[in-house]
């Protein structure tokens, strides 16, 4: 998440000039292959949750006593289980379940955390105190063993309980960004010129504050779902989820109870962990796509190193690189 | 020393509403898991443990919930947390014995790789554009692999394949613990392939926060006005450039080690650590409530020390937040 | 303070031309793949003892000058050609933009100093602002200790009228008028031969302003050192600068003494600027501005970079580019140099084009 904090640390950039309209706007989301790769990236296993069980080559619970912990194979490309259960099917109709309860978890989450923000950031004084105080609360408090022990003490933590539970610890990030911008959006000309004419505050927010958002808001809850794959996927992992749903976390929860590492049988906890690992790269690559457009100083300059470098160029601060390419003379 | 004073009034409200939480999740739950569990252990633990026990998850159904809320709170503050149903003994001595292990594990970890990232990412962030780049890839993949996983990784390559370090435990068992060389060697020994996963999934979020926000300070107007000064590179790169930078990576690892920690404990479980993690994931699967409790409330209570720590570092850093009024 | 009492004379005798900075041909790219001209061949000498104004609209080039003379522009700025040179006190020349990393970071501070826009981002914030002047010190005089530079940086705070006192404090202790002088103080630190000001008063209050100017005036009285004074308010220079050299889309078009360009503004965009600020004193005059907004670089127009925002445009303004040439009207000084087709009929009637005279309003006497 830390790659995120810039967002905060740079309210003003994020809204000044330097954001451009329009075609230009749209033409620069194209040219942000970080951005445009994640999206590919994590279209891929979406379109894999969606028709997953129709292309799964086995039934991932089906046992099968003459394929027992097999390597890759063509039969079995991810291998198989101590039962011969096949790995390939598990991670199929696994990758529903995570991005489902991730998402819904990244909803819900995101939705906690702009109205508890933007209400902060909106009402100020004590309402704003006390509200801030909640989130920065919520913030300090370690997510993870609050989301084990209220998962743990749940009779049974199945996939809606398990989003929710997420959601409910981990809004505050949200919250809080979103707040910092409200409450300097709230100071801005043409808020104060809304208020001045008497509009509803509540078409102020809608129409002026949340438009203003919406790249902090999308930021926010990128980083909510990456956050819910990672929660989920442990939780799973330690077998407070039901062992029996399929999801990436329960194959490593079976591939660690079944000692898989000391049966040298790595690919069963490699496989799924990389899939996690390609769902969380694509969520970063597209909060820093969102990052760089709203920071445009972190954009990086359009040329390739290798071009600079041909042309001697060294782009740094305070010593101006210096080619002698200009025409000598104008006329 | 405003500032210094409004952290720490924040810090007892946090206290005090995590406790709270705390409080009331066994409550709220639906079903009545606790008392199944102390019907089952009936006669195996003292009947006095019995009645901190009631006390602490509010079975006594002859007390208002104010004077459980009120005996919860006295019985936090005299340190007794319960008896934990699995091991028979009080959850007190448990945590004290494995919270070292984890803050020793935790804190050494941690505290490398955010040197070593937050200098790494200082140089990334100076020379952007150069070849440095790569590594942004590479960290990024890192940090979105959950920790377990990579220790299962670190394991099959370093212990199982190549053999180099043990796959589980924190210390040899042949050996009595004392403060010998031996012992301490052993302890290194056992540790470094705990601490390597902590480093390579929490080095990269250092690397890239720092390099951004290098990048986002190298463009301030004083590091261009030292550069016009003269100053030697690495005077402006240290002294102005990360200097500044270093601010918002001491909140940002303010905000991520609840983070780090709680991915720590199941990374615990994989090495079979005998730290918090390991006990917390043990007493979640066999239902042992108080020890449940116990470890999540002294791995907040650390946390928010850890937090401490970070807002006075912050403090002294920046003299923006000494300001008076 | 006697020097701005009133406005300055004409100097009788101009000191010998005695350059201490030479910029010649000056060309900056900003982009690297897709770039844009921000200065093209620009030429400008800045003689020893000097105040030399630079004026003109935001976005003209007069910082990216200043920044580009001393190698501090940001990426992606690039300079494309040219030569930077300084000449030192014992009169050895150098290129600045030749000099390797090393010998620039010597040369920075000591022989030319920047004093940059907005006071407020310019120190930082972390460190006290002894320590801020006392770095710049001690990295060129590394023979001398913390101690003494601290004590210089006392004095230097002394000199532009900031009590000692303040050496311990942080920049976001004072208000933007001291962090201003602070910037001044830390600018003089290496007794610097050139003194570079991006528009140092903008930020500032009317009061403010007028006492930052007054205290740069009379310090170079008694230092000596040469200024490029950079501002878009040309009321400003006239009370400052000896020389001023207005800009417009990355060129030089006039360049005279400040008088003359005060009363005898010879080219058209000179003329504009002047009627778009009211005098600080004198008599009043009519307030023009100029009709249209700065040109976009990336997309200048065919010429004269002017032409279309100018009253007396004419045909050859759209074909051919003017050049600093002598200004065409009879007994100006000789020195002054004007870019504009008016003043030069043998250009024009060389490029196929009938010259145009001289409107009256610009050949004031």
């Amino acid at each position: 998440m830390a790659e995120s904090l810039t967002l905060e640390e740079l309210p003003q950039t994020a809204l000044d000039d330097t954001a451009p309209s329009g075609k230009k706007r749209r033409f620069l989301w194209a040219r942000n292959t970080k951005a445009v790769t994640g999206l590919f990236i994590l279209g891929f296993f979406v379109l894999i949750a969606i028709i997953g069980q129709w292309i799964a080559p086995y039934d991932p619970d089906a046992r099968n006593k003459d394929a027992i912990l097999q390597p890759p194979s063509w039969e079995h490309w991810m291998g198989t289980t101590h039962l011969g259960q096949d790995i390939a099917s598990q991670v199929i109709l696994g990758t529903r379940p995570v991005l489902l309860i991730a998402f819904v978890a990244g909803i819900l989450a995101t939705f906690i955390g702009v109205v508890i923000g933007i209400t902060a950031g909106y009402v100020g004084g004590l309402g704003d105190e006390s509200l801030s105080a909640l989130s920065n609360v919520f913030l300090v408090i370690p997510q993870l063993p609050l989301i084990i022990i209220i998962a743990g003490q749940l009779p049974s933590a199945g996939g809606l309980t398990v989003a929710v539970v997420i959601a409910i610890t981990g809004w505050a990030w949200g919250a809080r960004v979103l707040r910092a911008q409200t409450l300097s959006l709230r100071k801005r000309d043409f808020v104060e010129a809304a208020r001045a004419n008497g509009e509803k505050t509540w078409r102020i927010v809608l129409a002026e504050i949340l438009p203003n958002l919406t790249a902090m808001i999308a930021a926010g809850f990128v980083g909510t779902v990456a956050f819910a794959v990672l929660s989920q996927i442990t939780l799973s992992f330690i077998g407070i989820t039901p062992s029996d749903e399929w999801n990436w976390g329960t194959i490593l929860y079976w591939a660690q109870a079944q000692l898989a590492l000391q049966r040298h049988a790595w690919w069963w906890f490699t496989f799924p962990g990389l899939c996690i690992a390609l769902v969380g790269i694509s969520l970063t690559l597209i909060n820093f796509g969102i990052d760089e457009f709203v920071n445009p100083r972190l954009r990086s300059t359009g040329l390739n190193a290798r071009m600079l470098r041909k042309r001697k160029i060294r782009p740094r601060i305070g010593f101006t690189p210096v080619v002698y390419e200009a025409k000598e003379d104008r006329s | 020393m405003r500032f210094f004073l409004r952290r720490g009034i924040f810090y007892l409200i946090t206290f005090w509403a995590a406790m709270t939480i705390n409080f009331f999740i066994p409550r709220i739950m639906p079903g009545d898991p606790v008392s199944a569990m102390l019907a089952r252990n009936q006669g195996k633990i003292s009947p006095d443990a019995i009645e901190a026990l009631k006390a602490l998850f509010g079975l006594d159904e002859n007390m208002s919930l104010w004077q459980q809320y009120t005996t919860y709170w006295s019985l936090l503050l005299h340190g007794n947390l319960g008896m934990s149903f699995t091991n028979r003994e009080p959850v007190v001595d448990i945590l004290a014995r494995s919270l070292p292990w984890t803050i020793g594990l935790v804190g050494i970890a941690t505290i490398i790789s955010f040197t070593v990232g937050t200098l790494a990412g200082t140089a990334i962030g100076w020379r952007r554009g150069t070849r440095a780049d790569i590594l942004l890839p590479i960290s990024t993949f890192f940090s979105s692999v959950p920790y377990f996983w990579l220790a299962l990784i670190i394991i099959s390559i370093f212990s199982v394949n190549l053999g180099w370090f043990p796959s589980n435990g924190s210390y040899d068992r042949s050996m009595v613990p004392n403060w010998s060389w031996e012992f301490v060697g052993s302890v290194i020994y056992y540790g470094t392939l705990p601490a390597l996963t902590i480093i390579i999934t929490s080095i990269s979020g250092w690397i890239l926060g720092m390099r951004n926000m290098m990048v986002t300070v190298s463009s301030d107007d004083y590091v261009t006005v030292a550069q016009a000064k003269g100053l030697s590179e690495r005077k402006v790169m240290f002294g102005y450039a990360s200097r500044n930078a270093i601010l918002p990576q001491l909140s940002s690892f303010a905000l991520s080690l609840g983070f780090i920690v709680g991915g720590t404990l199941v990374m615990e479980t994989v090495f079979s650590y005998q730290g918090i993690g390991y006990h917390l994931l043990t007493a979640t699967s066999n239902k042992d409530y108080p020890l449940m409790q116990g470890c999540f409330l002294v791995i907040t209570v650390a946390v928010l020390l850890a937090n401490i720590c970070a807002d006075f570092a912050y403090g002294v850093l920046d003299p923006r937040t000494r300001q008076e009024g | 303070m006697s020097a701005l009492a009133e406005p300055r004379a004409p100097r009788a005798a101009q000191p010998a031309k005695d350059p201490v900075l030479e910029i010649k041909n000056l060309s900056v790219d900003y982009g690297y793949d897709e770039p844009t001209h921000v200065l093209r061949q620009v030429s400008l000498t800045l003689n020893r003892g000097e105040v030399l104004g630079l004026a003109g609209e935001s976005g003209c080039g007069k910082s990216t000058l200043a920044y580009a003379a001393t190698r501090l522009l940001p990426p992606p700025g690039l300079i494309t050609g040219g030569q930077v040179l300084f000449t030192g006190r014992d009169g050895a020349k150098q290129d600045i933009l030749a000099l390797n990393d090393k010998d620039l970071r010597a040369s920075r501070w000591q022989d030319m100093a920047i004093v940059f826009q907005g006071a407020m981002n310019s120190l930082n914030p972390v460190h006290r602002i002894g320590r801020q002047i006392a770095d710049a010190i001690t990295a060129h005089v590394p023979s001398m200790g913390k101690k003494d530079a601290l004590d210089k940086a006392a004095d230097l705070l002394d000199l532009v009228g900031i009590n000692p006192d303040r050496l311990r404090d942080f920049p976001h202790q004072l208000s933007g008028g001291m962090r201003q002088r602070v910037m001044i103080a830390m600018a003089l630190a290496l007794d610097p031969q050139v003194l570079i000001m991006d528009e140092p008063t903008t930020a500032l209050d009317v009061v403010m302003q007028r006492q930052i100017v007054e205290q740069i005036a009379d310090l170079r009285e008694r230092l000596g050192f040469s200024v490029i004074f950079i501002t878009h308010d040309v009321s400003l220079l006239i009370e400052i600068a000896d020389r001023i050299a207005i800009m417009y889309a990355g060129e030089i078009v006039e360049e005279a003494a400040a008088q003359d360009v005060y009363r005898r503004p010879r080219h058209p965009y000179a003329d504009g600027l002047l009627h778009s600020f009211p005098p600080l004193r004198g008599p009043r005059r009519e307030l023009g501005g100029i009709a249209g907004s700065p040109p976009d670089m990336a997309k200048l127009p065919t010429g004269c970079p002017f032409r279309p925002r100018c009253a007396f445009a004419f045909d050859a303004c759209s074909a051919i580019q003017p050049e600093l040439a002598p200004s065409a009207v009879p007994g100006d000084d000789p020195t002054r140099r004007v870019a504009c087709h008016l003043h030069t009929p043998d250009l024009v009637t060389a490029a196929g084009f009938e010259p145009r005279p001289l409107p009256e309003r610009l050949t004031t006497p």
